[in-house]
Order: C-alpha cells, then structure tokens, then sequence
C-alpha cells in the first residue's frame, strides 16, 4: 500500500462525500426546517442529470446545459411542491413517505416513458477532459477534482446563506418555532416553497455534475438516496454543518473501506478468506459506522438547535 | 312454426359446424410465451429478446412449421417469484407449447420445474446455468445461447495465448461474478495481481481503478453487465486507463450499452458467440432488418431469440406441426436442423449449443453507430465441460 495510492483514495472519498453532502443538503433542510420526509429527494437528482442531457443534446454546449437544467429542476421542485407536498405538512410523517414513494414510481415510470429504459450518457465538458498526474504513472481524472472543487464552494455558500443573510435567519428560525416565526410576520409559507425548492435545485446540481462519470438511468436515485438518509441521520436532522462533515465521514470510510478492507484483513487471516470476507464487510461499513453513532449519540454529530 | 325455423337452422348450423372446428384442431394456432425482463434498467435485454423475437416470426411470415403463431409476452420484472406466476399461468392457462426465456440466470433457475412439469418445452435464448448443462439437465429444456462459463473462458483463453503475464480481475460479488472469474482463471496461467469483487450494482469505480493504476497489469478483465458496465468503462476511460492497459470482458461491452459508452468503448474487447458483422449472408439480412424494424444495432440478445424462432420453426416442419408427440418434437428439436445466424451450431447431448467463440473488439461504424467486431476466433465447436455430468443421452 503505496503512499500516493492511499492520497488518491482519499481525493476519490472526498468526491463521493462532496456529492452526498449535495444530495443530503437539500434532503436534512428540508426534514429539519419542514419535518417533512421526502424520499422523492432521489428522484430529483436523477432528474437533474436526465435534464442535463436533454438541454446538452438542445444546445451543445455544457454550461447552457448546467444552466438550464438546475432552472428546470428548480421549477420542478417548486411545482412538486405547489401541486403534491404543500397538501402534506400538517399531516403525519407516514403520509410523507407514501406520497413522496408514490411520486418516486411515477417519476422513474415517466423518465422512462420519454427518454427510454437504456442508460443515456452526458460527455465531459471538452476543457476539462483528461487526467492529471499526481505521481508517475498515477493519474487522477480532472473532472472528479472539479466535483469536489465545485462541492466545497456549495458548501461555504450554503454555509454563508444560512449563518450570514437574513434569509439564513428566517430558515433557522422557522425550523425552531414556525408559530413564533410566522406570528412576527414572515409569510412561513412562502419560506418552505423557496427551501424546498433550493433543495430540489441542489439535488439537481449534484445528479448534473455526476452525469459525466455515472450513466443516467432510470432509479439511479434510488441507491444515493438511502446513503443520503445515513449522511443527515449521522450528521443530526436539520443541521448543514453535520450533513458536510457526516458526507465527507461516509465517502472516506466507503471509499477507504473498499480499497483495503480485503489487504488489512490478509494481515489476520488466508488470502482467499480475506476476499470472501473483505467485500462483504466493506460493504456493510458505513452502516456499522452509523449504528455507533447513532449508540453514542443518538441525535447525530451536530443536532440542529431547538430539537 | 315460425319460431321452430330458427332453431332448426341453429340446430344444424352447430351440427355442421362441430365437425370442421374438431378437423381445425390440428391447425389452431401454436401459442408460444415469451418471458423476459421488460421493467427496470435491466428491460434494454429483455426488449431485445422480444424485438429479436416478434422479428424471426415476422420474417417467417407469421408462421412457425407452417402454423400460425401467437406470442404471449410477459415481463419477469427480475424477481423469481413474479417469473413463476407468469410461467405457471403461460402453461396451465394460456396453454402454450413453448416457453422461450428468460433474460438472466436467477430467473432460468426458478422457472424450468413450472414450465417443464407443466408439459411446455422451455427454450432459453439467454441464460445458461452450469447445473441445466450437467447434472440437473433436462429433455424438455433447451438452450440456443452458451454455458454462461464458456463468455469468460474467451477472454482467459486469449489472454493466456497471447502471452499476457499479469492480470486484475474484476466482478461483483455474486454467484454468476465468482463463476465469471472462475471460467477466466480456467484458461489463464500468468499471475493474478488482484481479484476485486464489487457490491451488485456499483455504480462508481473510483477505488478500483486507483487500484488498477497503481498494479499496473498488462491486462484486466471485468464482468460487469448492463449498468455497472456503462459506469465502469466510462470511468477507466476517464482515469487515463484505457491507453495503456488493455481490457477483456463480459457482458461489459455490447450493443446494449454501447449506445451510453460511445467512444468511450472504443476498443475494449469481449468475448462472444457472434458479432453484428459476422460474415454470412443470413446475418447480414437479420442486422439490417432489426435496425431498419427497430432503430438499433441487436445485441446477442436480439439474434438468439431470432434463432430460437428459426429452431422452433425447423423442429415444426419436420413434425408437421404436431406438438402432441412430445417425444417426436424433442427428437427435432435436438436436430437443430436450420440455419443459425451464428453459422456452425448442434446440440450436444445436454441440449446446450457446441458452436465457435469469438474475440471481439469495439468499433464506430461509418454510419456513427457502435458495435462489437470480431477480431479473431478462440474455440473451434467448443462444448461446454458439465456435459460429462449430464445423464441425458
């Protein structure tokens, strides 16, 4: 296990984690400041992706595409949630699960109704195709370090929006006492509309920035979303902070964990021992690692004050 | 008197007609149900052996051995228990003759005792289970694609001919993944660096192409169907990879994925029992007619389904159209008496294919489209090695 080996599987679980806290930005937002469960989070992000195709194969041109397509993700969010979840706040947490899987279905069925059931793909933007070289002969694709580049400008952005603006008080403080919030005169309504849809446009930006690497398809939501449910449970419901550093815990220990999970066991055990047992206990990792969390500190890392 | 008028021609209306209905039992239409996976990302197979299919029975002019065809089509969705419903109402309520499917392995094991004890003839044009091929191999099954092992043995086999010292092998961590690097390791003797199994339906290979970079192999090889193969190739072309370190594989790279990975395939190579460009004219007339019918190169998928229909058809002619003697039908069908697109093709005793395998290599046609070519030819009327296993004579 070389050094510059371990250093590109750290780059590789920092871009996974940058495209969860993406994903689980939008999704802990709007379960903290609406407590509304959303399981139609995934969806969204595939949408992004299958949006971002479309628009590329319209214009040609891959900021036009990013452009556009996070707009339409936006207006479908905001449509979602005018026509569907706006209905749902009041109502019980078991009704938010079954609308939003309902919509889940229907969404997958309808993607694949218009664009087909074959995995469709978006090229890399031309300028940033190619691999740099870390070390001899070890090469790392420049698009993954514009992921994590562009990942870790949401986050300061978010971060600033949230802590720093007037909008970032209303949010926080609609999540700790909408009555309070509402009684004071801020039209809580109109507050969720814009969250929800923020959120929407942010797992659209994630499903569009991972189209290049990852082939679009119907249900490919449908795995990142149940990561994304481990990032905000491990982080604490409602709290940014803890989505970033609990998405950055889970891509290192996923990515890490699958790199030498088989090589640390061969230290105890047979070679072939080591690769029945390694995968299997790689893939189960993270969960584990939720499952301590969870035992030491049942509301997550960073539970969102006033919960 | 005039009320009795009417019935008495009813009455003799049915008496005239009974017997010419028992005289058209003979010719009534041949029901055949087709079992494939149409649902999920998986459905691009499971259309394909529809399309290819339907098309056989059109270019046949609706008729198999002369009788008129009717085909039931039916989605497994790839759950076992979903396929056995759908078989077992295929054959104790639609009647069929036949049943030509499914599209995966998992499937084939659950519906061959449905379809076979309810007296239908099961006909994979996909999956090829080791057990089916040997010691669980079965008269009233029969396969018109390969032993699943035979695909991965390509890749070991030319891997190990042309002098190839150092391997890392690649496949999710699955039955049909470990069998996959089992039938590679079969032929290949050099040093295996790295066996790497991945979770099913991985989506990014990140860690493992680091990997791959930094044991430096003179060759890889992946099985790593459908999904997980459009990700995988689109990625190691992306991490710099595909210029120096050649890649041999399975079900990664066919014309089902090709339309996602594009240039991003372009010569990676893959072990196969046809190519859209083999050379004979009966294969050039079936590629032209699934692209003009259906607006894409076929895959094995599509021309395997396309020869179970020409192997339905020829078994037909030669009893006539009987599918009552059941001994009889299974005789012809083991004759496999009728042009496969693939050229050289006969049942072995275990009713799975003896037939050639090819190296092929991905290519982008004049007209833009993708397919794999062949490059060379790796087992001559190659059998598969669970026969010694199988009792059927």
């Amino acid at each position: 296990m070389s050094t510059t080996l371990l250093v590109v599987q750290v780059l590789n679980g920092l871009q996974l984690g940058v495209l969860l806290f993406l994903i689980a930005a939008g999704l802990t937002l709007v379960f903290g400041v609406m407590d509304f469960i959303n399981l139609a989070h995934g969806v969204q992000y595939m949408l992004g992706a299958y949006l971002a195709v479309a628009f590329y194969g319209l214009t040609d041109s891959f900021v036009l595409a990013l452009v556009l397509a996070l707009a339409a993700a936006l207006a479908f969010g905001l449509l979602l949630e005018a026509a569907v979840f706006r209905h749902l706040y009041g109502r019980d947490h078991l009704d938010h699960v079954i609308a939003t899987f309902g919509i889940i279905l229907f969404l997958n069925a309808a993607v694949k109704y218009v664009w087909g059931a074959a995995p469709l793909s978006l090229p890399v933007p031309e300028a940033l195709t190619g691999s740099v070289a870390l070390a001899p002969g070890i090469l790392y694709p420049v698009w993954r370090l514009v992921i994590i580049g562009s990942g870790l400008a949401v986050a300061a952005l978010l971060w600033v929006l949230v802590s720093r603006t007037r909008m970032g008080m209303l949010v926080r403080a609609g999540a700790t006492n909408p009555e309070m919030v509402s009684a004071l005169g801020v039209d809580i309504r109109r507050l969720f509309t814009l969250v929800f849809g923020f959120g929407a446009m942010l797992a659209g930006f994630a499903g569009i920035m991972i189209a290049p690497i990852l082939s679009v398809e119907p249900g490919m939501g449908d795995t990142i979303l149940i990561l994304a449910f481990v990032v905000i449970v491990i982080g604490g419901i409602g709290s940014i902070r803890g989505a970033f550093v609990a998405a950055l815990l889970i891509g290192l220990v996923d990515t890490l964990g699958r790199s030498f999970a088989v090589d640390v066991l061969r230290l105890f055990m047979s070679s072939s021992t080591a690769r029945t047992v390694g995968p299997a206990l790689a893939s189960m990792l993270i969960y584990l690692l939720m499952a301590v969390v969870l035992y030491v500190r049942p509301t997550g890392l960073f539970p969102a004050k006033g919960r | 008197m005039t009320r009795t008028i009417p019935l008495l021609a009813a009455v003799a209306a049915v008496a005239l007609v009974a017997p010419a209905q028992a005289q058209d039992k003979a010719q009534e239409k041949l029901k055949i149900g087709v079992i494939a996976t149409l649902s999920g990302p998986p459905a691009v197979l499971g259309q394909q052996i529809r399309n290819g299919f339907q098309l056989a029975v059109r270019d046949l002019g609706g008729k198999l051995g002369g009788r008129e065809v009717e085909v039931l089509v039916q989605d497994d969705e790839l759950k076992p228990d979903i396929a056995v419903g759908k078989v077992k109402a295929f054959v104790e309520r639609d009647k069929v003759d036949f049943v030509v499917g499914p599209v995966f392995s998992n499937i084939l094991q659950a519906i061959v005792k449905p379809a076979t004890d309810g007296g239908a003839i099961l006909i994979s044009p996909n999956a090829g289970t080791s057990n089916y091929a040997g010691r669980d191999c079965n008269p009233n099954l029969f396969v018109t694609s390969y032993q699943n092992d035979q695909m991965h043995e390509i890749s070991g086999k030319h891997a190990q001919d042309s002098g190839k010292k150092t391997a890392f092998i690649m496949a999710p961590n699955y039955q049909a993944g470990k069998d996959s690097l089992a039938g590679f390791k079969r032929w290949f003797k050099g040093e295996i660096l790295d066996e790497v199994y991945v979770p099913l339906n991985q989506l990014d290979y990140s860690a493992e192409l680091s990997k791959i970079a930094a044991a430096k192999p003179e060759v890889v090889f992946v099985f790593l169907p459908g999904g997980m193969g459009v990700n995988f190739v689109k990625q190691y072309r992306q991490a710099g990879l595909a210029d120096t370190i050649p890649v041999f594989s399975t079900f990664t790279v066919d014309e089902s994925t090709l339309p996602a990975q594009q240039d991003a395939a372009l010569g990676f190579f893959a072990g196969s029992n046809w190519a859209p460009n083999l050379d004979n004219p009966q294969n050039k007339a079936f590629v032209a007619a699934y692209e003009a019918a259906f607006g894409a190169v076929p895959a094995t998928y599509a021309f395997q389904a396309y020869d179970t229909a020409l192997l339905i058809d020829s078994a037909l002619k030669a009893t006539k159209g009987d599918t009552k003697d059941r001994d009889a039908l299974r005789a012809a069908l083991k004759k496999a008496d009728f042009v496969s697109l693939r050229g050289d093709f006969r049942y072995n005793t275990n009713n799975y294919p003896v037939q050639d395998f090819y190296l092929t290599k991905v290519a982008k046609r004049p007209d833009g489209k993708y397919q794999t070519e062949i490059v060379e030819k790796v087992f001559d009327d190659y059998a598969d090695p669970y026969v010694k296993s199988c009792k059927m004579k």
